[in-house]
């Protein structure tokens, strides 16, 4: 363990800044692109987010392990992002009775590698004005100009597609089926637990399928509603995404997206989708609902957005219901005359405040009212 | 909902003097207030009897009242002054209790004026504990299990139904007399008893006692729409068991988990929207069990308080200026965050640093006190320390405190006895994060140190980190020997270079030296309320051992202005009051201003205030590499008491402008001798004296000037340690007793003049004009400490010729002493003949007293005189008072039940008021005057 506290690692920004540091769990070199998540709590939920698969995060809290890790509190099966940067790296014993590892153990039993001791305030700054960029850390390779190369191989995360890569590869089921009130087709674009678990939570029964999955496969499952989960990349080349989505609409199913899910859905109503200049990662974002007036804070993570000016010229089809406070971006939508609704944030939390968890309920009902009115149908046809 | 426009007219009511638990954080609160209405166009009226305030100035408010805080009061203001609302939750809970008294009398109803920001039965169940706990059960959430007992019996069953260890909370009484912990069945008893006696209902509520449990406090804010935000989370190192305000705490929150965290921030949002609807700031305390995650409320306040000022500080959301306009009817998402001007004022605050609050006490002012902390405050002040890691921030904390420590140990001062240690450990008193340290050191292990202390494991594992560098660092001899990321590592983790010299016992300068050939230099770094995501406005800047500096200095000519650190007794919020108006006459004379201080209660350290903010530790090490960065013209220590005071001579010895009095006139009226000698060569008559390094020397001194003598080390403040004996075995006894606590100290020796009256003289001079600001005559006689005497403005009793005598040595003597800027004089005066007792050439308590007392902009003028664009004949200067103006001080002995009340020249007030009387029939005054024949008397 102490060896890797004297091991020197280094930062390499594609602009050719450089930034150096100390080794923190696994020692190695990985690149991705670098974006920057600012809560104060919850390391280990974002960690493991699928969202953040790829990328190189920097932690904005001055203090990152404290608490150490816990099996469950991960977001899926395993750490999703690439490498961490952060201030200060708790490499040894934490806080939590609870916890099943310190942050250094969990970092080497999760092969996760990281720098720490870098000024993480200076790269927020460096990429608030310069944009989202790739970068490279490595705890191993000193020369600059080998990184340098390395770098340069790394894609682009514009274009990107991502999703079907953290995608599950065989179909599951969370919920009671017996049981449960209700049937959702879940779309796994790099899923959340979460969600799943606020699913359940209302009596759901879901079924989360692989991200190219085809409309008809879904529909085979008789589910009351359709989810589309958030996840990472670009969803501008996610045609198999958009296409299950236009038919899902087509039908006139209940159908809810969250983040990636989101910008699928605007997607297959022809709203584009553009790349932020640094995206919103964070837990204190502020969001207004303007159906109801009232605000939430909300827990975010995306470096894509919904097209406003795409929006505005399509209001008869489309209907904006949230927006973020601090920069007035898109953050909620409805299709009009449909049963669809997505937002950019994560109402499920993890880490993050519960203020959107309504937004859950909401789908619940929709389905209620889906069902009362196939019911109704169904009479109106058999009588 | 905009903002209601009915309102036109509000009352802020402030909260009276400083008392321990109610300090000048109602005064920064209140002056947010003020200006956060004053910018909608609302006429401000404001009331406190404390004239130390910033509130309480015309630039603060458009119509003041430095009336007692009573319902009368409230009424002579309503008398003449249309109101539309009363804002009283920027006051503390005096405030609020005068809101409630005058809305029971029904005067709030007879004059329309609304009450806004508060819910009156809210207040009522957050001040009731039985009705507060039942309200917290019935909304679902946890407290600890307690039962009321009305006699011994229903006492002992409730013990025996809760168990040990448990508290005792006697009903009705103030600020937690007669309760306390009990651990021991044994002593249950006796604790039962006294806790019944001391209740007159003779009621007590037996709870059980959640020591160990982490302790954590939420700011929200909400509109009223009601949205909510938290705004800060604060952790408490002590755990529960210590009074909040007596502990340290730490924010972020540094061991809370997200699922921990959400939990808690869920149930703060449910408890407040819960309690009555009202808009504006709320603080939300609970317990968590470590083992379970389990939480208990402990108590709510809805109004702003001690610690959202120290959340505002923390993390640059201005509480009470929001709260404020929410109170209006303003909500949230309608406000821009004040930091950034571009984002929404609805967010919640993220920090990518630490912030440390560490208490300061002054038990040494409070003789037979009892140092054990628990469920009673008794700090008289505190202080904040930002860093980009916890131990820095803890390191800094202990550097801003202003007890010659040079942070957290590694100085001569450390404990080497480890039973004397871990008995520390377990009796917690002020000193206990030292002692922890010290345990480390000596290889206690940490596990013991967590059994003893139940202080969470990773904050001792962080000071053991401190411990293992020691370690490694002492194994090198010199400077040149520590290698160079080793050294960063050192100041990163926040060691002075003083540490680090006294660890390889080598001079200070070698290490500084060393230092700074490895370029190992502060950067400083901004409180931007957001993580560095928006572009921040604000420059409030702390220092750290970082790559980037982002305080980028302007070509302008800067004045730097130092603050006076934690208040203390002898050192308040009066030199806060001196700062504000030093600033702000800066920037009218065409300077930059830039503020240095520690102080998270004052007004000085608001980030719109000073052109410029550094919150830094008022320590020469943090200051010598502001100026390096930002070259003044020079700096102004005339404004910040004697904390800033002290540091001129370092300043003179580098060569740094000390705008003012120079360094060689102060320390001339600071040098016992050199000032008696220069009296002397004036003919100015004083006490006869003398300067003793032994016993034998003092009782030789004592016997030449005969007793009554005044004893009293040199250089301490507000009389510490002084005492008018009578003979020589109570000379002994006295000056053996300051060897022993101040080692290597001067003592002197003075004549002390029996039954003499005394005055004292505040003035500017300007080189070739002497202005006097105000004659006070006390009351009490001499041999009571000035801060603790009732001061008379204009004098009352004294003669012409010693009101001429007095004028006359205060000229002869600024002009001797080449004052520039303020001087104050302290006079006996005997037989009439005057005496002169000492010279403070700077501020003193009483500068913001004659300012408000005489409506002059005293300390404006002062300023300006001190930097020299302006010559007091430039000022036109009158003084408007009708009648006589008392400056009556305020104790806090409630809080110390077994100390010596008695008063004497050892300075024990907390605050103080001011009355205005018309004339000398006035009964307030003759009260204060028969008081004074029982002094004389004894």
């Amino acid at each position: 363990m102490s060896n890797v506290q004297q091991t020197p690692a280094v930062l390499l920004l594609a602009d050719g800044t450089v930034f150096h540091g100390q080794a923190a769990g696994k020692i190695g070199t990985t690149a991705g692109e670098i974006c920057f998540n600012t809560g104060m709590t919850g390391y280990q939920e974002v960690f493991t987010d699928p969202s953040y698969y790829g990328q190189l995060l920097v932690a904005t809290n001055a203090h990152i392990g404290n608490y150490g890790a816990r099996h469950t509190e991960s977001e899926s099966g395993d750490i999703k992002i690439a490498r961490l940067i952060c201030k200060n790296f708790n490499y040894n014993k934490n806080s939590r009775p609870q916890a099943d590892y310190s942050i250094q153990e969990y970092f080497e039993r999760e092969e996760l590698g990281g720098i720490c001791r870098v000024d993480t305030r200076a790269i927020v700054r460096h990429i608030r004005s310069k944009g989202a960029m790739n970068a490279i850390i490595s705890s191993e390779i000193t020369d600059l100009t080998e990184l340098q190369q390395r770098l340069a191989k790394v894609p682009n995360m514009e274009g990107l597609e991502l999703a079907s890569q953290v995608s599950t590869t065989e179909a599951y089921t969370m919920g009671e089926e017996a049981t449960a009130e209700y049937r959702i087709a879940a779309l796994d674009l790099g899923i959340k637990r979460n969600i799943l678990r606020n699913f359940v939570a209302r009596n759901c029964f879901v079924k989360v399928f692989p991200a190219k999955t085809s409309y008809e496969e879904l529909l085979a499952f008789r589910p009351d509603g359709f989810f589309l989960s958030n996840g990472p990349g670009d969803p501008a080349p996610m045609d198999y995404a958009i296409a299950t989505t236009k038919a899902i609409l087509n039908d006139n199913h209940p159908l809810f997206g969250i983040c990636l899910g989101h910008q699928i859905l605007a997607q297959a109503v022809d709203i584009p989708t553009y790349k932020m200049h640094h995206g919103h990662r964070g837990i204190n974002h502020p969001v207004k609902n303007l159906v109801t007036g009232r605000c939430e804070i909300t827990s975010q993570n995306h470096g894509f957005g919904v097209s406003p000016e795409a929006l505005a010229a399509n209001e008869d089809k489309v209907e904006i219901t949230h927006l973020n406070l601090n920069d007035q971006t898109i953050e909620g939508i409805r299709v009009r005359n449909h049963r669809a609704f997505s937002v950019q944030y994560h109402p499920e939390a993890s880490p993050g405040p519960h203020d959107a968890r309504y937004l859950f309920d909401h789908f619940v009902d929709l389905m209620k009212e889906a069902k009362k009115e196939t019911l109704a149908s169904e009479q109106i046809t058999n009588s | 909902m905009p903002r209601d426009t009915s309102i036109q007219s509000v009352l802020i009511i402030g909260s009276g003097p400083i008392i321990i638990g109610q300090a000048c954080e109602f005064d920064y609160s209140g002056t947010q207030a003020s200006r956060s209405l004053r910018e909608e166009g609302i006429e401000v009226t404001l009331i406190n009897s404390n004239p130390a305030t910033i509130m309480t100035d015309p630039v603060t408010a458009d119509h003041i009242y430095l009336l007692p805080l009573t319902v009368e009061s409230i009424v002579q203001v309503l008398e003449e002054r249309q109101i539309d609302a009363v804002l009283a939750t920027m006051g503390g809970q005096t405030a609020l209790n005068l809101a409630i008294e005058a809305g029971k009398q029904g005067v709030w109803e007879k004059y329309n004026v609304r009450l806004i920001g508060v819910d009156l039965d809210a207040i009522e169940l957050a001040e009731n504990r039985e009705a507060f706990r039942e309200h917290v059960v019935s909304i679902g959430m946890k407290v600890a299990p307690s039962h009321i007992a009305n006699s011994f019996l229903e006492g002992k069953e409730a013990a025996q139904k809760i168990g040990f260890p448990l508290v005792i909370r006697p009903s009705y009484t103030l600020g937690g007399t007669g309760g306390g912990f009990v651990h021991d069945p044994a002593k249950f008893d006796e604790a039962l008893r006294h806790g019944l006696n001391t209740s007159p209902t003779h009621e007590v509520l037996v709870e059980k006692a959640v020591l160990g449990w982490k302790e954590f406090e939420l700011e929200l804010l909400r509109d009223s729409n009601d949205n909510v935000v938290i705004i800060c989370t604060v952790e408490n190192l002590d755990p529960m068991g210590i009074h909040t305000g007596d502990s340290i705490t730490v924010a972020p929150a540094m061991t809370l988990s997200d699922t921990a965290y959400q939990k808690m921030r869920d149930d703060a949002m449910q408890m407040m929207r819960s309690l009555g609807n009202f808009a504006g700031g709320c603080n939300v305390q609970f317990a968590q069990n470590p083992e379970t995650e389990e939480l208990i409320a402990i108590e709510i306040n809805p109004r702003v308080s001690r610690s959202s000022a120290l959340a505002s500080k923390a993390t640059g959301y201005p509480i009470a200026k929001i709260a404020a306009k929410l109170a209006i009817g303003y909500t949230l998402d309608e406000l821009k965050n004040q930091i950034t001007q571009t984002t929404s004022a609805y967010f919640e605050p993220t920090l990518d640093y630490v912030i440390v609050k560490m208490p300061r006490w002054n038990f040494e002012k409070f003789y037979g006190a009892d140092h054990s902390l628990g469920l009673q405050m008794k700090s008289v002040g505190e202080v904040m320390a930002i860093g980009r890691n916890f131990l820095e921030a803890l390191q800094k904390a202990c550097q801003s405190q202003e007890n010659n420590r040079t942070g957290l140990g590694a100085d001569k001062k450390e404990w080497i006895r480890t039973s004397d240690i871990l008995q520390r450990l377990e009796e917690v008193s002020d000193d206990r994060i030292y002692r922890l340290k010290d345990a480390l050191r000596l290889g206690v292990p940490a596990k013991t140190v967590r059994k003893l202390t139940l202080i969470d494991p990773w904050f001792i594992n962080q000071i053991k980190r401190l411990v293992k560098m020691e370690e490694r660092l002492m194994r090198y001899n010199v400077a040149e020997d520590i290698p160079e990321d080793f050294f960063r590592q050192l100041k990163e983790t926040g060691y002075s270079d003083a540490q680090i010299a006294w660890l390889l016992r080598i001079g200070e300068k070698e290490v500084t030296r060393q230092r700074k050939k490895l370029n190992i230099r502060r950067t400083f770094k901004l409180v931007d309320t957001c993580a560095a995501e928006f572009e921040a406005q604000t420059p409030y800047y702390y220092s750290t051992f970082d790559e980037e500096n982002e305080s980028i200095p302007t070509d302008n000519k800067k004045i730097i202005v130092l603050g006076s650190g934690p208040n203390r007794i002898g050192q308040g919020i009066e030199f806060d009051y001196c700062c504000v108006h030093g600033l702000m006459a800066i920037k009218e004379a065409g300077y930059e201003s830039i503020m240095i201080n520690c102080n998270p209660e004052t007004v000085s350290t608001d980030f719109d205030v000073a052109d410029k903010l550094y919150f830094e530790p008022v320590y020469w090490e943090h200051i010598e590499e502001i100026l390096e960065l930002e070259k003044p013209e020079g700096v102004i220590v005339q404004l910040g008491g004697q904390t800033a005071l002290k540091l001129a001579a370092e300043f003179h010895r580098r060569g740094i402008k000390i705008f003012g009095t120079s360094f060689p006139s102060m320390d001339l009226a600071e040098d016992r001798g050199a000032f008696s000698d220069l009296l002397k060569e004036l003919g100015i008559p004083y006490p006869d004296y003398g300067v003793a390094n032994d016993t034998d020397q003092a009782l030789a001194i004592a016997n030449r000037v005969t007793y009554p003598v005044l004893v009293r080390p040199s250089y301490v403040l507000g009389g510490q340690r002084m005492r008018i004996v009578i003979n020589d075995e109570e000379l002994e006894r006295h000056v053996l007793s300051i060897f022993k606590h101040l080692p290597d100290n001067k003592i002197l020796v003075d004549q002390f003049l029996e039954r003499a009256k005394e005055a004292e003289i505040d003035a500017i001079c300007d080189g070739e004009d002497v202005h006097i600001m105000g004659i006070m005559e006390h009351i009490e006689p001499a041999g009571i400490h000035s801060g603790d005497s009732s001061a008379v403005l204009p004098t009352y009793s004294l003669s012409e010729r010693a009101i001429e005598q007095m004028i006359e040595y205060t000229k002869q003597l600024a002009f001797a002493l080449k004052i520039k800027g303020l001087i104050n004089i302290q006079f006996a005066i005997k037989d009439d003949k005057v005496y002169v007792i000492e010279a403070n050439p700077r501020a003193s308590r009483t500068t913001p007293f004659i300012a408000k007392a005489y409506k002059d902009p005293y300390l404006k003028i002062a300023t300006q005189v001190m930097i020299g664009t302006h010559k007091l004949k430039d000022f036109d200067i009158t003084k408007e008072l009708e009648g006589y103006a008392i400056k009556v001080p305020v104790f806090s002995f409630n809080k110390f039940p077994n100390v010596d009340k008695q008063l004497g020249p050892e300075m024990k007030s907390t605050g103080e008021m001011i009355r205005f009387i018309p004339d000398l029939q006035d009964p307030f005054f003759r009260e204060l005057d028969r008081n004074r024949s029982m002094y004389l008397t004894r």
